[in-house]
């Protein structure tokens, strides 16, 4: 998927503000003062998993919940005070929540029949939105009759209609099987750019986030732990949790030897010397928490023949190596016990190394470039 | 159910077909003898000549349908229709909220057993309950007198408001039981998804639940209706003359006038009127939706018979 600034995307819709937003079930704490900034005609990825309060903040946002404190701006306007029905923001529902007792054009044409708007307007506009998300030939059916994927159509057909500067989406496709997921997240995505409009998109799943956000908070017990762009998320993670949550990841705690510029010099605990790259270097004799990601490190037989200044080397043992098609996954056992994950991506023709197996005595290079300190603990 | 693939087995499966009919013997039965028999007893007795101290003779006449055109009879029978449209009516609209009330409460067990704890206490007891509560030196008599409200007993028995309110108090359970299991099943999302478009939360209500749990409606509406046209105790014991109902009619031909033909003609009318109504309303309904949420339509189509004429 294409993302930055070649599309001329028309920017509408509502800017989102959530100031200081709590919220608890009786003693559980759902939301803990919880501030997101969400801009105009934005793609926003609420990330987290289940119980971190990403949909109960969706559901305030739509107006189901009100939070014991804080505030929720739309256009700069406090809009808690309103019931839902006078927000300007739709919900697409996890279960879609379609009405069995309407036809899918009924469904659709829901809102507009509340709002008592004439018979030839609404005929022109459900063909509208039905064509959007390609189900005109499916019109007179009932839910019942639909596949999940049709469902999830009419359930955004239905959200759109009413042209909101918002609209929320509630893991809208974690009902569905893989393959049609990757396909209605492709959809979602070019309705995005077709509309224009906010979307706030709560999902546990962060291959889906990463994706199709412009940017994701990600979530965890009721806080916000990192708000930022896919990339920044997946290469500078804010925390351990975050760095754990998004992709794969190798994450281990070592204390800071030496600092030079942005290369930071860790004592690890198993992995001897390592260099690693820090915006803000924490002061030597630090304990911090770093990582690697799996596909930034190089597996192979030989020592690497260089070890340049910002090249990591580490020997260990391949405890097992799992293939997977496209892709081979390594845990390597340094002699200390502690296991990196390796991934390495299929060779192509040019690539002439061996084949490595199970019980290979290997070398795994990374450069300090892709490795970060996550936390500082102390 | 035919499963065409039986029948390609052939040999010993093949002898072993449609047991359905055998494993329906109990019920067939039971419905021959308790329903179909005695209602064939009396549409055979209302073309009878009355006996001279009750029961029939064999002589076929049409005289009990010729004394039923007669303007008492339309009477009695317009009196009955009123309360039990009005008293269905009126618990149907209370039922509503309460299943709704029970459905989304986290102690339905408890107020299930609320709604069943009245049916521990014999019916009739129940009424004169209801009598002492009511009746002219009753409970509500007394404490508006002590409450110097009123001077006099204000009379609140034997006229239609006191039958159809112990009607309603009556048939109310059977009414929220049937609400309640269906709005259980309702899916409440659905509520929101409606207010998230734009609707009022009555909108929604009405826009979405109800149309969706019409098949608990119409339940509710046939097991309250039909036992209330039959109505025979209750307007016996708290009604006054112009609260007179079929039921008690019919009683009064089997005991007083000892006209059984008569008698069985006015049951028979009770059947007719109540069968005509359910099918029209079933119709209306699009199909046998009895319970179940509406747009499922089952499997045999053939609409459940209704427990007719239930005198109580």
């Amino acid at each position: 998927m294409e993302r930055g600034g070649e599309k001329q995307k028309t920017v509408k819709g509502s800017d989102v503000v959530i100031e200081h937003v709590r919220k608890s079930f009786g003693e559980f704490k759902a939301l803990d003062d919880v501030s997101i900034g969400i801009r105009k005609g934005e793609f926003f990825s609420l990330l987290g998993p289940s119980g971190c309060g990403k949909t109960t903040l969706l559901r305030i946002i739509a107006g189901f919940e009100s939070p014991e404190g804080g505030a929720v701006l739309l256009d700069g306007r406090d809009v808690l005070g309103q019931p839902p029905d006078a927000r300007h923001v739709n919900t697409v529902f996890q279960n879609y929540a379609l009405f069995p007792h309407l036809t899918v054009f009924e469904n659709v044409a829901f809102s507009m029949r509340l709002r008592k708007a004439p018979e030839s307007e609404v005929k022109a506009r459900v063909a509208e939105y039905l064509q959007l998300v390609e189900l005109q030939a499916h019109a007179s059916k009932k839910p019942a009759q639909l596949s999940g994927g049709q469902k999830q159509r009419v359930a955004i057909a239905r959200a759109l209609i009413n042209e909101p500067s918002v609209l929320l989406l509630d893991e809208p496709l974690s009902a569905l099987d893989a393959k049609l997921r990757q396909h209605m997240l492709i959809e979602l995505d070019s309705i995005h750019d077709k509309i224009g409009i906010t979307f706030i998109y709560v999902t546990h799943d962060q291959q889906e986030a990463l994706s199709v956000s412009d940017r994701i908070a990600v979530m965890n017990a009721g806080e916000v732990l990192q708000v930022g762009t896919p990339q920044e998320i997946y290469e500078a993670p804010a925390t351990d949790f975050v760095a754990k949550f998004i992709g794969e990841t190798n994450l281990f705690e070592a204390d800071v030897a030496s600092v030079s510029g942005e290369t930071v010099e860790l004592r690890t605990d198993g992995f001897g010397p390592v260099k690693v790259t820090a915006t803000e270097p924490p002061p030597v004799g630090s304990r911090v928490s770093w990582t690697i990601r799996p596909e930034k490190i190089r597996i192979g037989l030989e020592e690497p023949r260089s070890a340049r200044n910002g090249i990591n080397a580490v020997a260990g043992v391949v405890d097992e190596p799992i293939y997977s098609g496209f892709q081979s996954k390594f845990y390597v056992r340094a002699p200390s016990g502690l296991v990196l994950k390796v991934i390495k991506q299929h060779a192509d023709w040019s690539d002439e190394g061996p084949e490595i197996a199970w019980k290979d005595a290997v070398w795994l290079s990374f450069s300090a470039e892709d490795a970060y300190i996550v936390e500082v603990k102390r | 159910m035919n499963r065409p693939g039986d029948r390609a087995g052939g040999g010993a499966l093949g002898s072993v077909r449609e047991p359905g009919g055998l494993y329906a013997a109990p019920a067939t039965l039971w419905l021959t003898v308790f329903f179909l028999a005695p209602l064939a007893i009396i549409v055979a007795y209302s073309f009878l000549t009355p006996g001279a101290r009750g029961g029939v003779e064999w002589t076929p006449t049409l005289d009990a349908y010729r004394a039923i055109a007669n303007p008492t009879f339309a009477k009695v029978t317009l009196n009955t229709i009123l309360v039990a449209i009005g008293a269905t009516a009126v618990t149907l609209v209370i039922a509503l909220p309460c299943g709704y009330y029970m459905a989304r409460s986290e102690r339905q067990t408890l107020l299930l057993m609320l709604v069943m704890i009245p049916f521990w206490t014999n019916f009739l007891i129940r009424i004169y309950a209801w009598i002492a509560i009511l009746g002219n030196e009753g409970f509500l008599n007394d404490l508006l007198r002590a409450l110097g409200l009123v001077d006099e007993s204000v009379r609140f028995l034997y006229n239609r408001g006191a039958v159809m309110l112990v009607l309603v108090y009556t048939y109310l359970p059977y009414a929220i039981l049937p609400l309640y299991s269906t709005i259980d099943k309702f899916d409440f999302s659905l509520l929101e998804a409606a207010r998230d478009l734009g609707a009022s939360k009555l909108g929604a209500i009405v826009r979405v639940l109800l149309p969706n749990v019409k098949g608990g409606i119409l339940t509710a509406f046939l097991f309250t209706f039909i036992p209330i046209f039959g109505a025979y105790a209750v307007p016996l014991l708290v009604g006054g003359t112009e609260s007179y109902m079929l039921g008690n009619l019919i009683a009064d031909e089997l005991t007083k006038s000892r006209d059984w033909p008569l008698a069985s003609a006015i049951s028979l009318v009770i059947t007719l009127v109540t069968t005509i109504g359910v099918l029209l309303l079933l119709r209306a309904n699009g199909a046998s939706t009895l319970g179940g949420p509406a747009g499922e339509a089952s499997a045999d189509g053939a609409a459940p018979e209704p427990a007719v004429g239930g005198a109580r």
